[in-house]
């Protein structure tokens, strides 16, 4: 068990690709770090210079103090579970399990210790001498994660590991890696582009975009305060409504329709303003700005409606017992506003 | 078919009946006339069915050979096919595995221009570098040596080739997970990636073996005693005698004898050659 310290991180691909940019991370002993974004964020690539499958271009990873730039995978005492698993498909899920520890010369009755307790605790001990084939997504899954665990790492990385699952296995999943890795309180760090998976699993969740971290926080932290329209945008389903917005003497209006007053703090001008679907409810009556409804989806505890102020498209999040029509007088509280800079899309402090 | 019609269904059928047809013939043509006596073909006609010298057709090639045409016994001819078939699959899939993961997993200066290089070689089989070749091994003083008769044949593009392609659909990860499971390269290839290859050495073995046994032009070049004579030579030497007829009842006996071995070698690996060649395990 180890602190992962990353220190002006780069790495830039022979063809001159720049997949991860100056990324500074401190990770706690035994804290669970998931790495979050859209698909080419550089979240992988991160991931696999700490585990070693990349070089760094520059900056510094070290485990535990140690710094492991140069240290071969096998010697950082890292596991990793891959997304499609990586089992060994022609050997038994017991020999998958003890591979690793056989090639690090622990003595047989050890591995034989070691392999049971796993096999126990991920409830995979029928299957030991079955092959990886025999044996279904979750399954093989959990053998994984089982072959992670037996080597007693000083740091686990998954590399998206349930997005081959469907979707109700996920949730199962998800809930049993948070419960492992909480009885192991082994550090972890943890690939997906999976904003609820981020959000559930997290001690402390990285947003990554283009090669750089926009924002690292605890879950609720990123979710209430983003740090830039990106992180607004991404973490939170449904997504963040934005929009260009003008404040002036603490009016704020959208396309001219002021939605919101008394907002202190923000200074004059164009801004894109950000409202959560939750935060936006029917006005009291004779109140409220008017909302176009497009369409409805219902979630069952919560109805979705999609609609627009002033052309610009908003969604809400309401309780499914109101009545609805077509057009309806929505109330904003001023002070639930986020508010971002105009073209960098930076976080305004208020 | 996804239609199902009876004349369709009788079609096929017709076809695949007339093609074992055609290929059998022959088979059964050879096994009958190596049960007759030597005077059973002066007539010009081929007999249809079996006749009574059996027994003493296969012991006398077994044991005396036919010393008319040179021949020395079937039973060393038969062993020197066997040692140049196998040393010839083994040698074939040992370099060509070794070079595929070379060329799959290693990243080193010209490993492009490597792989071209091997697959160019496709172009020259031992047919069109015969006289080269044979300067060569006669040079090294390996004439009349299995070693002559088999190391000018064991370099393999296609066999290269095909594990190379395999290697490919091999998931990266496997490699990744290997690694940081301690294995080293050495390591991983035996304990992942050959398991892995188990159906396509399979499948490849059947083929450079009967590619090995079939050899005649090479064998016939390099071999001038008869204790290194291979069985296909043999045939050939005894169909062609002079100033007499070919004794074509030993001959054909011979024939039956060189064709069991590939037979026994395809019929007892079918299983894995047909997976090695459809499906690969992961």
């Amino acid at each position: 068990m180890s602190a992962i310290e990353i220190t002006g991180v780069s790495k830039v691909y022979a063809g001159g690709v720049r997949a991860v940019s100056d990324v500074n991370l401190s990770i706690a002993d035994g804290e669970f770090i998931v790495l979050v974004g859209p698909s080419g964020c550089g979240k992988s690539t991160l991931l696999r210079m700490i585990a070693g499958l990349e070089t760094i271009t520059s900056g510094t990873v070290s485990i535990g103090s140690r710094v492991v730039n140069e240290v071969d995978p096998a010697a950082r005492n890292i596991a990793m579970v891959f997304q499609n698993y990586a089992l060994y498909p022609h050997m038994s899920v017991y020999d998958n399990l003890a591979y690793g520890l056989r090639n690090r010369g622990v003595p047989k009755a050890d591995i034989d210790a070691r392999v049971a307790e796993a096999a126990r605790m991920l409830e995979i001990e029928p299957f030991l001498q079955r092959k990886p084939k025999q044996l279904s997504g979750g399954q093989r899954q959990r053998v994984a994660m089982g072959r992670a665990i037996v080597r007693k790492p000083d740091a686990f990385l998954f590399d998206e590991p349930l997005s081959n699952l469907d979707a109700k296995l996920r949730v199962s999943m998800r809930g049993e890696i948070r419960q492992l890795q909480r009885r192991l309180g082994v550090t972890s760090v943890y690939v997906t582009h999976d904003q609820l998976e981020a959000m559930t699993l997290a001690d402390r969740i990285v947003v990554l975009n283009g090669g750089r971290i926009e924002q690292v926080g605890r879950p609720l932290d990123v979710y209430h305060n983003p740090a830039s329209t990106f992180v607004a945008s991404f973490i939170g389903s449904p997504a963040m409504n934005l929009a260009d917005a003008e404040v002036t003497n603490g009016l704020v209006a959208i396309g001219g329709q002021v939605v919101a007053s008394g907002v202190s703090g923000v200074k004059d001008g164009q801004v894109i303003v950000g409202l959560r679907a939750e935060d936006i409810q029917p006005a009291a009556p004779g109140t409220g700005v008017p909302f176009a409804v497009r369409y409805i989806e219902e979630l069952g505890a919560l109805r979705l409606v999609h609609g627009s102020v002033e052309g610009r498209h908003l969604t809400m999040a309401l309780s499914p017992d109101l009545p609805l029509a077509d057009e309806i007088k929505v109330a904003v509280a001023a002070d639930r506003l986020h508010f971002f800079e105009d073209g960098s899309g930076r976080r305004m402090t208020r | 078919m996804i239609d199902r019609h009876p004349w369709l269904d009788a079609l096929a059928h017709a076809v695949l009946i007339a093609g074992i047809l055609i290929v059998a013939f022959p088979v059964y043509v050879a096994v009958i006339a190596s049960t007759h006596g030597p005077n059973d073909f002066m007539s010009g006609l081929v007999p249809l069915l079996p006749g009574s010298d059996a027994i003493a057709n296969y012991s006398s090639m077994l044991t005396d050979g036919l010393s008319s045409s040179g021949a020395p016994p079937l039973g060393g001819m038969l062993w020197n096919s066997l040692v140049m078939a196998l040393s010839i699959a083994f040698g074939k899939i040992a370099i060509s595995i070794l070079s595929a993961y070379a060329i799959v997993y290693f990243r080193f200066p010209f490993r492009a221009v490597a792989f071209w290089m091997i697959f160019v070689t496709l172009m020259l089989p031992v047919e069109v570098r015969i006289v080269p070749t044979f300067k060569v091994v006669a040079d090294l003083g390996l004439l009349d040596s299995y070693a002559g008769l088999t190391i000018p044949l064991i370099a393999s593009a296609t066999a290269t080739f095909l594990f190379r392609q395999f290697f490919l659909t091999v998931p990266e990860e496997l490699m990744e997970a290997a690694r940081i499971d301690g294995a080293g390269p050495l390591k991983f290839f035996r304990d992942i990636l050959l398991p892995l290859s188990r159906t396509n050495i399979a499948a490849l073995f059947v083929i450079l073996f009967i590619y090995g046994w079939n050899q005649y032009l090479w064998p016939m070049m390099i071999t001038t005693t008869s204790s290194h004579y291979t069985i296909v030579m043999g045939i050939k030497r005894m169909s062609d005698v002079a100033d007499a007829l070919p004794q074509w009842n030993v001959v054909m006996t011979t024939v039956v004898l060189a064709m069991l071995p590939p037979v026994i070698v395809v019929v007892g690996m079918q299983r894995l050659f047909v997976k090695g060649l459809i499906e690969t395990e992961k």
